[in-house]
């Protein structure tokens, strides 16, 4: 008994493989005999890092020529399925091609998606995908009830990558099949907007503000604090709805999942939507005027103050510091 | 141009709701709401055939018990007509049931352009959109922060990690945006009066061709095998801020050697 094969969908950066698809190739080979990749690009270049963390072999559709990785990566992945060579579960991390990815494949090759999980567990020769729900209170396990392939979206930051110490993994590539209408979009030009600090999702301190800050401009104090801390700035989904940031922002429920050494609430009060996606954090320091507010409920430091002078203070004193 | 854009209704997310312990799925007897992550896809339609001098938004929704406040929200705002599929056989839908659903109500409109949001707010699983764009043989650009449409062809600023992707994508096909890239407008008490008396064509999975057993609980194919209560956090130490609670966030840093 136990999962035979797993594939992975696999993301890479200019700096080389997603923590996201490390942690996902990591957990994959404690829970299946066999541990492969899928991924658009040149695998070649990463096939020591993924070979490093488990993978036995890494399946490519080559380069993309402009297109987004979702259709033409679901449509190989589908073909595979259909000579008999595919996995019995796929892995996508939740992130913007991940989605992509597993959504396109769900619907092409008529299986259910399990999405938001945190974890997974082998039942017998299945998997099972924890989730949790209303604002993170509850955790529900769900599987499959019968044999067909098992799409799992899971949140980056639920296991830790770790290497197996496996050599370089075999190389090979994935036919896409005939894309229909559906290939139509390409990618013309990409924009990349200037970010000094690490990566929201990877930082070791994360400074988010929220509508506490009361306007657009004030979100300042958070970019100035997180690049004085050198960590992250994040934002509550208020106010990425408002306008002031842009998606990639927000940390939450509809949003990203943190899990630093310390996350700093500023103007937050701490709406369900927005716990669940930091409650993970390891230390938790909160700034909010109303003493009310839930995120002192499962805040470490809780400061009833004015972000409006609290921030100020502890920016002038970071300042110092040199 | 016509755009349909998805609308999903929600229970209100201020008040969370909570499973049924019998039946597993969630409890609805709530009223329902235009799920807000939904406005910014009706105010993008609205502006993009304003900007096309033609053509009209239609809203296409799926809920249960012919429910339609939310609905009428979107109406209020400017949409043209709404189709509401309600099927007591779509209880237990998962997102790919959903988009089953949805594909099959927006065929039915020949849209050039069909917008959704990036997820719902009580759901986010974040692949309805795509799932859609699959079973409509239609190319989808995701995560879309503007639009222009030129000449049949969506332009499309899709959000990624390090900034944005210009895209560009034949239409007809399905675009999903994220929150606050358009500021959705209020409706006005004359769109309010208004929405009161546009069509709503209400239709059932019958009426859609649709199998009863490829969607809802039989065509979810899973199980919850478990619920559990998740281990809750502490709350610590809260200090009112007296001038010097700078100094206390400081030390804390300190403490963990974070800076």
């Amino acid at each position: 008994m136990g999962i035979s094969k797993i594939w992975v969908y696999g993301e890479t950066t200019e700096a080389g493989v997603t923590a996201g698809t490390l942690e996902l190739v990591t957990k994959a080979r404690s829970l299946a005999d066999t541990v492969e990749v899928v991924m658009a690009g040149d695998a070649s270049a990463v096939s020591g890092e993924l070979g490093a963390h488990g993978a036995a072999t890494v399946h490519t559709v080559g380069d993309l020529a402009g297109s987004l990785p979702g259709t033409k990566v679901a449509s190989a992945i589908a073909g595979a399925l259909a000579a008999g060579v595919g996995p019995d579960v796929l892995l996508a991390a939740t992130s913007y091609d991940g989605r992509d990815v597993a959504g396109r494949l769900s619907a092409k090759v008529d299986r259910p998606v399990v999405t938001n999980v945190v974890d997974l567990v082998g039942d017998g020769d299945r998997l099972l995908g924890s989730e949790p729900v209303f604002g993170g209170t509850t955790d529900v396990l769900t599987g499959f009830t019968d044999g067909g392939l098992a799409i799992f979206l899971v949140r980056p930051k639920s296991f830790v990558a770790e290497e197996s110490g496996g050599g370089p993994a075999a190389v090979a590539e994935l036919a896409v099949g005939d894309l229909g209408n559906t290939g139509g979009a390409l990618v013309k030009d990409r924009f990349v907007e200037e970010s000094t600090g690490p990566k929201l999702d990877e930082a070791a301190v994360v400074v988010s503000g929220g509508r506490g800050l009361g306007e657009a401009e004030k979100y300042e104090m958070i970019e100035t604090l997180a690049k004085l801390v050198k960590g992250a700035p994040g934002a509550s989904r208020a106010v990425v709805d408002a306008g002031w940031v842009p998606y990639s922002y927000q940390v939450g429920q509809t949003g990203k999942v943190v899990k630093p050494t310390v996350y700093l609430a500023c103007g937050i009060s701490g709406a369900t939507q927005h716990l669940v996606g930091m409650k993970g954090s390891a230390n938790i320091v909160a700034i909010n005027k109303d003493e009310e507010a839930p995120i002192f409920g499962i805040a470490d430091l809780g400061i009833v103050g004015d972000v409006h002078k609290v921030l100020p203070k502890l920016i002038e004193a970071l300042q110092a510091r040199g | 141009m016509n755009v349909v854009v998805c609308v999903k209704q929600i229970p209100d997310p201020a008040d969370p709701g909570a499973l049924d312990p019998e039946t597993k799925t969630l409890k609805r007897d709530v009223k329902l709401i235009l799920d807000e992550s939904d406005s910014y896809g009706v105010e993008m339609g609205l502006q993009l055939v304003d900007a096309a001098g033609e053509g009209e938004v239609r809203l296409v929704s799926m809920a249960p018990n012919n429910e339609m406040s939310g609905l009428r929200t979107a109406l209020a705002m400017g949409a043209e007509s709404a189709v509401l599929v309600s099927d007591e056989a779509l209880a237990g839908s998962d997102a790919l049931s959903t988009a089953k659903v949805l594909a099959a109500a927006i065929a039915r409109c020949e849209p050039d352009l069909v917008l959704a949001a990036t997820e719902s707010s009580d759901g986010y699983t974040g692949t309805v959109p795509v799932q859609v764009a699959e079973l409509m043989d239609l190319p989808s650009v995701t995560f879309g922060k503007e639009i222009a449409v030129v000449d049949g062809v969506a332009t499309v600023k899709r959000q990624t990690e390090a900034g944005y992707d210009e895209v560009e994508c034949p239409l007809p096909c399905v675009v999903s945006v994220t929150a606050g890239v358009v500021e959705p407008r209020y409706p006005s008490f004359k769109g309010i009066m208004a929405a009161k008396n546009k069509p709503v064509e209400e239709l059932d999975l019958a009426g859609l061709g649709i199998e009863a057993s490829t969607v809802g609980w039989t065509g979810a194919r899973q199980e919850i095998t478990s619920i559990a209560e998740a281990p809750a956090r502490e709350a610590g130490e809260v200090i009112v801020d007296e001038g010097d609670a700078h100094e206390r966030i400081l030390a804390f840093l300190d403490d963990l050697k974070v800076i």
